[in-house]
């Protein structure tokens, strides 16, 4: 399995491998918003849980075909599913690395991106915290929509289509964290909610996305 | 020792059955070749052997993790040297040196360069060098040969005869003579699949597996 881990980190940080694609994506979108929505902080500061939330679900989508769409066409996806580790374990490693090569960049950029939106101090901390809880899920319920999509020519669309209405619960309870942080109410019970759909996804779908990888194996 | 038993097995493709009722054995230091026209469906037995697909009918057995199955695609990842994709694989399957591996296959003035890199050929030698690394003892190998020379196919067969004598055992489909006088040859011709014998549809699992 660390053997999985490590190869899929170092084919993503060499060249193709699309490391830091999802984070300079998150950086325009935060650079964008300033111009069409204007740069008053009033304009932008009720907005900005919900840009940042959104612009990391977006910058996360980008690079989730990528999960088992070269593999498969190398063939290497075979070769994983005879291999003695069983396909559930890598389809939880593959989407570990996604989290860890999109995602884990995400949240350390994230404070900075909220500069732009006048995202005020006291939320950034729950801003953290709600992409750390929360983005775990986003990987694994992308790897799922990628193993659904394996196989098909052209099926990054078609991924975005099945996957970002599942991301909607954490999109919501992750940006009502942010919002209550900084308007000074209570985030815990939000966190909570987003912690325990993390918890069951990351526990539940690796199981789906093995066992749709197998149909599509055929 | 019987490493891979097989009875009356039938093989579906995208739903269709295309070979059914094959029955074979498959013993330590042996190796089988099959035969047969194209789409009769040695893919698919041999996917379905493997594991990779259901089979449809019959019955196979054999040790479990025993198989290294080699297809069209050799599963290298271009970004990766031709050492580390095989270290890859290595850890994978819990498995034995990189080193003689890369020997046996003529590959060690490569070891260094990227996959990417290297010729058709070259990848194909590499992916067959994997085998060796797995460890496993049944070689299950489809179109083994394609894209290598004369001189690199007779270095596979010595592989393969290797294997053999270690106690392997080695299942191929391949139209070309690879030398092994040892092999066994299974046409899979007479095991065709006739159309309308079976009345199941072969593809009623798919909607629940």
């Amino acid at each position: 399995m660390l053997a999985l881990l490590k190869r899929d980190l170092v084919l993503a940080t060499r060249a193709g491998g699309g490391f830091g694609l999802g984070v300079a994506f998150f950086l325009i979108l935060c650079a964008l918003v300033p111009f069409g929505v204007g740069p008053q902080t009033e304009a932008l500061r009720p907005i900005a849980p919900g840009i940042l939330w959104v612009g990391a679900l977006l910058a996360c989508l980008l690079s989730l075909d990528r999960i088992f769409a070269l593999d498969h066409e190398d063939g290497s996806l075979d070769l994983l599913a005879t291999a003695p580790l069983p396909l559930e374990g890598g389809v939880a490693v593959k989407a570990l690395a996604h989290w860890l090569t999109t995602s884990l960049p995400l949240i350390v950029a994230a404070p900075v991106f909220g500069l732009l939106l006048h995202l005020p101090g006291k939320a950034v901390p729950w801003l953290i915290i709600s992409l750390l809880v929360g983005t775990p899920a986003l990987s694994v319920l992308g790897a799922f929509g990628a193993a659904i999509t394996v196989g098909l020519r052209r099926g990054g669309l078609l991924l975005s289509l099945l996957v970002l209405p599942l991301y909607i619960p954490t999109l919501i309870f992750g940006t009502e964290i942010v919002r209550r942080g900084m308007e000074g109410g209570d985030p815990i019970t939000p966190m909570l909610f987003l912690a325990g759909i993390s918890a069951a996804v990351v526990a539940l779908v690796p199981f789906a996305a093995a066992a749709a990888l197998r149909v599509n194996l055929r | 020792m019987t490493l891979l038993r097989v009875r009356d097995l039938a093989v579906a493709r995208g739903g269709m059955r295309v070979v059914e009722n094959v029955s074979f054995t498959l013993d330590a230091g042996t190796a089988l070749i099959l035969r047969g026209p194209n789409g009769i469906g040695k893919t698919s037995l041999l996917r379905t052997l493997a594991g990779l697909q259901p089979s449809v009918g019959g019955m196979m057995e054999h040790a479990e993790d025993a198989v290294a199955y080699a297809a069209h695609a050799d599963g290298l990842k271009p970004a990766l040297t031709a050492a580390e994709n095989l270290k890859f694989w290595s850890s994978i399957f819990g498995g034995g040196a990189v080193g003689p591996a890369l020997a046996a296959m003529d590959l060690l003035s490569l070891a260094d360069r990227p996959a990417a890199s290297l010729s058709a050929g070259q990848k194909r030698r590499l992916g067959l060098a994997r085998l060796l690394v797995t460890g496993r003892s049944i070689w299950m190998l489809d179109e083994p040969t394609v894209s290598l020379d004369a001189h690199s196919v007779a270095l596979f067969a010595k592989v393969v005869r290797d294997h053999l004598v270690a106690g392997g055992a080695a299942i191929m489909a391949t139209h070309i003579d690879l030398g092994l006088s040892e092999a066994e040859t299974l046409d899979l011709e007479p095991f065709r699949a006739q159309p309308g014998q079976m009345s199941a549809p072969a593809g009623f699992n798919e909607a629940f597996a």
